[in-house]
């Protein structure tokens, strides 16, 4: 029997619950959120304290091949920013790509319990595995890369669905994934040939499929397997001025096949792809085009991928992109090319407040966070550390909730950005209720995370305890003080045991890995994968055998069953 | 005799040694370092055959390869892998760990290929086996 | 007695960096007795793996290195290492990732410098991609597009005898399905067995790698090659292999330690990414080195992400410091920095130069090895170790970064204990 906790008297915001700032308690008991616990239990006295579920960050890349080659690329990020080992926590190192100890630590002082990675080339994902196992705390998963895979690009073409759906099913077993992710479909295939593809029916080379189809034939695939997330898509086009039309196209190419409210699609990093004008000269805001269709359309969820100003490294499966990127920039430059599946690159950049189109890019995160009006719909990411290093959320909470904040940041940016944007005329303030949705009570439902993101009874007892009372501290005015306050969380509690004080870890875990098992019928599933044994050697530089991961190999494997349709 | 620390010029023939992995080092490590094996594919100096007959040396014959770092007998061989002029090829191993520059100029990574060296017949010249030069080296 | 066969498929070669996961061994007892698909290292790693196998821990007593038991061992290295004001912990490429992270680990406890075999081989490579980057890919894309495939400064039949069957010109790919599709280039100072199956063999001068690479982006960017020469090559032959580089619709570059070994060491490398960089605005071209150990790729991302460097990573301080020339295993040695060793996986007697290898045996120095090995002959206290990929699994990384599980596909012999278990019990030992 593990110990019982109560939080007391905290102010608690868990929005899934309809909880809005009320004064409670929670009671903990064996790492589960309880009604009631014995008089024996321990007190984390929190008077005068926010308290909310623990962070759910639905994207963020910190484990796996590009991350580690992004490691490596740059020691020179890590040379000033390091931290030594105590009696209780390994040493490491930050800034934008912290090691694997430092990260787990730095999200557990932040009040965050569970990360997912969002970008795993499947032939690569025991590497992913390996850096999530050597995470500390918080609770994982990743998302398998999809969209460039020659086995679903030849099933679809083909409008085999149904084999498509045991095909997914059966690599994310193999993987121990969550989700099925899209980046740049059709593109990065394209780009194993060093080209580019632009539009949403542009053929991919060799495959006679277009990202469209790719995008909707596994939008189909996915509901047919129920999986928990819906499709988790980077779009095409990602980075060129204009390219909001292409996020509106490719959410606008899934409506039809919503049902009820219930999303069909996630686009990540809007910000990214979320620019209007022609050139780089005349780069606009394409948020309020963005967040107009998503206030009209409930079948879409977003996350920002916010920048902050700043040093940071850009990564993404984007192979493409990230060449394009180097050669605007002049930065150094990775790219790595997996065969039959996917892409990806790494690439430095530095975001300046001086910069035109960086101010432009900052507004947008902001403005598309600002005009779109349900908050279940937004998920707070900044695509760590695409935009900026994860270590930026209390920043970016600050922009959000203090038009003062922004007017500071406003002041300072390129004058020619600042008249470009819409965001100097929007007043709008996030509330505290409103910031727990799209840092953890809405992440958690896109995810389908039944047990993370609210404190309701049965919850895990993941908990972040902030050093900041919302009756005396107007959030508007005082934005330094949430800041403060989040950046540390007085207390950070993970499955029931206080693993932060006060921005100290006090005690090291290792969490779960989620992994969706989604099951077809049996004989569709053999047919399958008996096409997979013959054609996996033509393909794969791999045996089938060793590609696929056995539950074992994970160190705290969490399995999700879901029953497909098919 | 003198120990192999001792780099000196023995009136040798000039030459420019290049270390590097063989087949038959590969094959030969795996079946054990202290065999007579591993020394017979290890402690070997390439040549190609037009050197071979300008230094009037014979494969199978010792013979002493010198550079400023140390001085080492190995066996001659023909090369299969046609060198140039005036340059002869020594597998890795503990002889060729005699005879190359350590100095890593700042990378971390010593100066193993392209070397200054001279070699000359020794063929009254015994063949260390890897206790042997190891102890000579290491004093143990 | 008779022992059945058993026949294991699918197991990873531990040799190279290759790691061929297609193997067939059978084995009877503790015997191998078939292989298929090896090429003849693996195989002469396979059916030799029972050769000069340590029995026991031994301990270095009156200058003899003498049977011990496993508790006095651990004892000794313990006390050896809990002693030591400046451990270097070394070698790590012929081990698997699971052990490598415990090394990791041990290295912060006793605050010693961890560094891997990387520093002696593509360590060079490692200090041009921080500067430049690296345009790369997984093998498999090779086999399916490369129509250019060059080997620069390596010979690929002697020390990776199935890369251009399994993977580059002889390999089957989905766009291109023989070796007439593709063209190999071979640049080198020898005219090695590799380069005699070349379609184009550019023979460079001795230690000139740096200015051939020079004069081949020059031509490449489009410019003129102001000597008749450059390292020994017409500079028609050079602009010749710009030429055919550019006209390429997927070109690859493997190169070896010809090019991190000479003079000029990262700046050749440094070249070599930059030329693979600049022929990306003209078409598809990638570079891959040629990693020699089965796990050292694995070593570089372990220690990378445990302590966010490949490599020569000084924990000393109690957090992770990184420069090499200063943190690496050399010159470590050279200064005499170091007050004892811990060896594992490796066998850096055999290859560092003599210098280093006298302090090496001057310090204490413990080593974890399977077989008896020169550093083993200089060693204070040795541990018996299983094999990985053979008695003992663990993952591996094949030098394009695609992980791989070894198998255990025999008990180890002499009940030798695993690199996982002797560093665990060690580090248990040195926390108290």
């Amino acid at each position: 029997m593990r110990e019982e906790l109560i939080v007391r008297n905290g102010f608690v915001f868990d929005p899934l619950n309809g909880i809005d700032g009320e004064k409670m308690d929670v009671f903990i008991k064996d790492g589960k959120i309880v009604d009631k616990v014995g008089s024996k239990a321990s007190v984390v006295e929190s008077s005068g304290m926010i308290v909310m579920p623990g962070g759910v960050d639905i994207h963020s890349h910190i484990a796996g091949s590009k991350v580690n080659s992004g490691r490596v690329l740059r020691p020179e990020d890590h040379e000033k920013d390091y931290e030594v080992k105590t009696q209780i926590t390994r040493s490491g190192v930050g800034h934008s790509i912290p090691s694997t100890y430092t990260a787990g630590y730095r999200y557990a002082r932040m009040g965050y319990t569970t990360v997912f990675e969002p970008a795993v080339p499947p032939l690569k994902a025991r590497h992913t595995h390996e850096e999530l196992d050597a995470t500390p705390i918080v609770d994982k998963a990743c998302f398998p890369l999809l969209g460039n895979n020659w086995l679903v690009m030849e099933y679809l073409r083909d409008g085999k669905i149904e084999e498509c759906a045991a095909y997914v099913a059966w690599v994310m077993n193999a993987t121990k994934g969550y989700a099925v992710k899209i980046v740049d479909p059709g593109g990065v295939e394209a780009w194993g040939w060093g080209q580019h593809l632009r539009r949403l029916d542009d053929r991919v080379p060799h495959f006679e499929i277009t990202p469209r189809e790719i995008v909707r034939g596994l939008c189909k695939v996915n509901r047919l397997l129920r999986m928990p997330h819906t499709i988790h898509v980077h779009t095409n086009n990602l980075g060129f001025p204009g390219n909001y039309e292409t996020t509106i196209e490719t959410m606008d190419c899934v409506r039809d096949l919503a049902s009820g409210d219930r999303p069909t699609i996630h686009i990540t990093h809007v910000q990214f792809t979320g620019f209007a004008g022609t050139s780089w000269l005349n780069l606009g805001s394409g948020a309020p085009e963005i967040s107009n269709y998503v206030n009209k359309h409930s079948h879409v969820t977003i996350d920002l991928g916010q920048i902050a100003f700043g040093d940071t490294t850009t990564m993404t499966a984007d192979g493409p992109f990230q060449y394009l990127l180097h050669k605007l920039s002049g930065n150094k430059w990775i790219n790595a090319d997996v065969e039959a599946e996917t892409g990806a690159g790494v690439v430095p950049f530095h975001y300046k407040k001086s910069n035109y189109v960086n101010a432009v890019q900052w507004g947008i995160g902001l403005e598309l966070a600002l005009l779109t009006k349900n908050p279940w719909q937004v998920c707070l990411t900044t695509d760590h550390p695409n935009g900026a290093p994860f270590t930026e959320y209390p920043r970016v909470i600050s922009w959000l909730m203090s038009s003062k904040a922004r007017a500071r940041v406003l002041a300072k940016i390129n004058k020619n950005a600042r008249r470009r944007l819409h965001l100097p005329g929007i007043d709008r303030e996030y509330t505290f209720n409103e910031i727990a949705v799209v840092t953890r009570a809405g992440t958690a439902k896109a995810l389908n995370l039944k047990e993370k993101g609210h404190l309701g009874v049965g919850a895990d007892a993941d908990i972040a305890v902030f050093n900041l009372n919302p009756k005396e501290v107007d959030p508007s005015k005082n934005y330094r003080a949430v800041r403060k306050a989040l950046k540390k969380s007085a207390y950070t509690i993970k499955d029931g045991r206080i693993i932060s004080r006060n921005g100290e870890i006090v005690e090291s875990s290792m969490g779960k890995t989620y992994w969706v098992n989604a099951k077809t019928s049996e004989d569709l599933m053999e047919s399958v994968t008996s096409q997979l044994r013959e054609k996996f050697e033509d393909y794969y530089t791999v045996q089938m055998e060793n590609y696929i991961i056995g539950e074992s190999f994970l160190k705290a494997p969490s399995r999700i069953e879901v029953s497909s349709e098919v | 005799m003198k120990t192999v620390w001792e780099g000196y010029s023995m009136g040798g023939i000039k030459v420019k040694l290049l270390t590097g992995r063989s087949l038959d080092q590969g094959k030969s490590k795996e079946r054990g370092k202290l065999s007579e094996d591993y020394v017979k594919c290890v402690a070997v100096c390439e040549f190609n055959k037009e050197d071979l007959e300008a230094f009037k040396i014979s494969p199978g014959q010792n013979v002493r390869v010198s550079t400023d770092f140390g001085s080492v007998v190995v066996r001659a061989a023909a090369s299969t892998q046609q060198l140039p002029k005036a340059t002869v090829f020594m597998p890795y191993g503990p002889w060729t760990g005699i005879v190359v520059n350590p100095e890593t100029h700042g990378t971390g990574m010593p100066s193993l290929k392209g070397l200054e060296a001279e070699v000359s017949a020794a063929p009254s010249e015994k063949i260390l086996s890897l206790k042997e030069l190891v102890k000579q080296f290491a004093g143990r | 007695m008779r022992c059945l066969a058993e026949t294991f498929s699918n197991v990873v070669c531990t040799v190279c960096g290759c790691c061929c996961d297609n193997i067939e061994v059978t084995v009877e007892g503790r015997k191998v007795v078939k292989v298929k698909n090896g090429c003849a290292i693996s195989m002469s790693k396979f059916m030799n793996y029972g050769e000069e196998r340590i029995p026991t821990p031994l301990i270095r007593r009156k200058g003899e290195l003498a049977e011990a038991s496993y508790e006095e061992a651990l004892r000794e290295a313990a006390s050896i290492l809990k002693k030591a004001k400046y451990p270097l912990l070394y070698g790590w490429s012929l081990t698997s990732c699971e052990a490598i992270e415990v090394g990791v680990e041990l290295t912060e406890a006793v605050g010693g410098v961890m560094d891997n075999t990387t520093t002696t081989c593509h360590g060079p490579t490692v200090l041009g991609e921080h500067d430049i980057g690296v345009s790369t890919c997984t093998l498999g894309e090779v086999r399916h597009r490369a129509d250019l495939v060059v080997y620069w400064g390596c010979n690929p039949l002697h020390a990776h005898p199935n890369h251009m069957k399994r993977y580059t010109v002889l390999s089957k790919g989905r766009f291109r399905a023989s070796r007439k599709d593709r063209k190999l280039v071979v640049v080198d100072v020898r005219r090695t067995d590799t380069a005699k199956v070349a379609d184009f063999f550019l023979q460079v001068s001795t230690n000139e790698d740096y200015e051939l690479l020079s004069a081949l982006r020059v031509a490449v960017r489009g410019d003129e090659i102001e000597q008749d020469s450059v390292a020994g090559v017409p500079a028609e032959k050079i602009e010749e292999l710009a030429e055919i580089m550019i006209n390429c619709e997927f070109g690859i570059l493997f190169f070896g330690l010809g090019l991190t070994m000479t003079p000029g060491k990262s700046r050749n490398i440094d070249l070599a990414l930059s030329l693979v960089r600049d022929l990306n605005s003209k078409t598809k071209f990638l570079i891959m080195p040629m990693r020699g150990h089965f796990n050292v790729t694995g070593v570089n991302h372990v220690s990378a992400w445990e302590t966010g460097y490949p490599y020569a990573v000084d924990l000393s301080r109690g957090y992770p410091r990184y420069n090499p020339g200063d943190t690496t295993a050399i010159d470590i040695l050279l200064r005499g920095e170091c007050d004892a060793a811990l060896v594992a996986a490796s066998d850096p007697v055999a290859s560092f130069p003599a210098k280093a290898c006298r302090h090496l045996a001057e310090i204490p120095l413990i080593t974890i090895d399977p077989h008896y090995s020169a550093t083993t002959l200089v060693s204070d206290v040795v541990f018996p170790s299983a094999l990985t990929g053979i008695e003992t699994c663990g993952t591996v990384y094949r030098m394009d970064g695609v992980v791989l599980e070894s198998k255990k596909i025999v008990e180890p012999l002499g009940g030798v204990r695993s690199d996982v278990e002797i560093l665990k019990d060690m580090l248990k030992l040195i926390r108290g």
